[in-house]
């Protein structure tokens, strides 16, 4: 296999800047995903709901985190990979993935993943498991 | 109101058998902004080496949600789908999956906690990938369940 890069502890993933998420994003992801749930498309029932707006699909953002692992390396390379889902996405925010590899063992990489929106909230934490051998 | 904890864990899924399909992976690719052509142009697909276009990372998630009315078990266990926020997620994958695949999704409600007295009911689902009796994928999800009425 190729397209490994070297890395060791304190690489940094070149960083992932999405696109600004509208309403149109969240209703293609709705449609890609199979995630039909209304409350992030349909308004009133956003309100309903308790939310002044729509939001966006945790696993959008969790796509995005995948893009920036299958830019970094081939995706067969990864092993596993999790997330918390630490704060609504709302719409209009512009996520930038983020990922810093923290350990090398006997070539797996631990890799540590944050989606962060610019007013400095973090979206999503978590890590994955990378094989650079 | 609350989960009965054994009817959750009792809970039997049907299991989800799916083919991934090229087109729905190139619309999954646009949605999610991807521009890297091996996830959405047959002939890069096969110069990096994969029979088809790559399931990626994520989408074993979405599909689970191809049974006929993908949140009817939360229906059956009294959940409002309104209420749930997702809280983590994980995959761990044993091979790739391409397009054409045809993928078998068996899941299990593996655990039900309750937090800040029972304003928040997380469950935990895991659903296991196969192709054909191969392993492809294991997935886990923590949903959250908000019970705004609890402690009132």
């Amino acid at each position: 296999m190729t397209g490994v890069p070297h890395s060791d502890a304190g690489s940094e993933l070149p960083p992932l800047i999405a696109d600004q998420i509208s309403r149109t994003t969240l209703a293609l992801f709705a449609g890609a995903s199979g995630d039909h749930n209304p409350i992030h498309i349909d308004l009133d029932v956003a309100h309903f709901a308790g939310q002044h707006d729509v939001f966006a699909h945790g696993m959008l953002s969790m796509a995005y985190l995948g893009r920036l692992l299958t830019d970094w390396v081939p995706q067969e390379r990864l092993q596993s990979w999790r997330v918390r889902f630490a704060a609504i996405t709302p719409v209009h925010a512009r996520p930038t993935c983020t990922g810093r590899v923290v350990s090398v063992t006997d070539g797996l990489a631990t890799v540590e993943l944050t989606v962060t929106l610019p007013d400095g909230t973090v979206t999503l934490t978590g890590d994955a498991v990378v094989d650079l051998t | 109101m609350a989960i009965d904890v054994h009817k959750a864990l009792a809970y039997r899924f049907e299991p989800v058998v799916v083919t991934a399909e090229r087109g729905r992976l190139a619309f999954f690719a646009k949605a999610t902004g991807q521009s890297d052509p091996v996830y959405t142009d047959l002939d890069a697909a096969r110069a990096a080496g994969h029979p088809d276009l790559p399931v990626p990372p994520s989408f074993y998630f979405s599909l689970e949600l191809e049974r006929p009315d993908p949140f009817c078990w939360l229906a059956a266990l009294g959940i409002d789908v309104r209420q749930l926020l997702h809280g983590e997620q994980s995959f761990t994958y044993h091979a790739m999956a391409h397009a054409g695949d045809t993928l078998t999704l068996s899941s299990r409600i593996v655990d039900v906690a309750v937090k800040k007295g029972g304003a928040l009911e997380l469950l935990t689902k895991q659903t296991s990938v196969a192709r054909g009796g191969q392993p492809i994928a294991k997935a886990v999800s923590v949903i959250v369940v908000r019970n705004p009425e609890a402690g009132k």
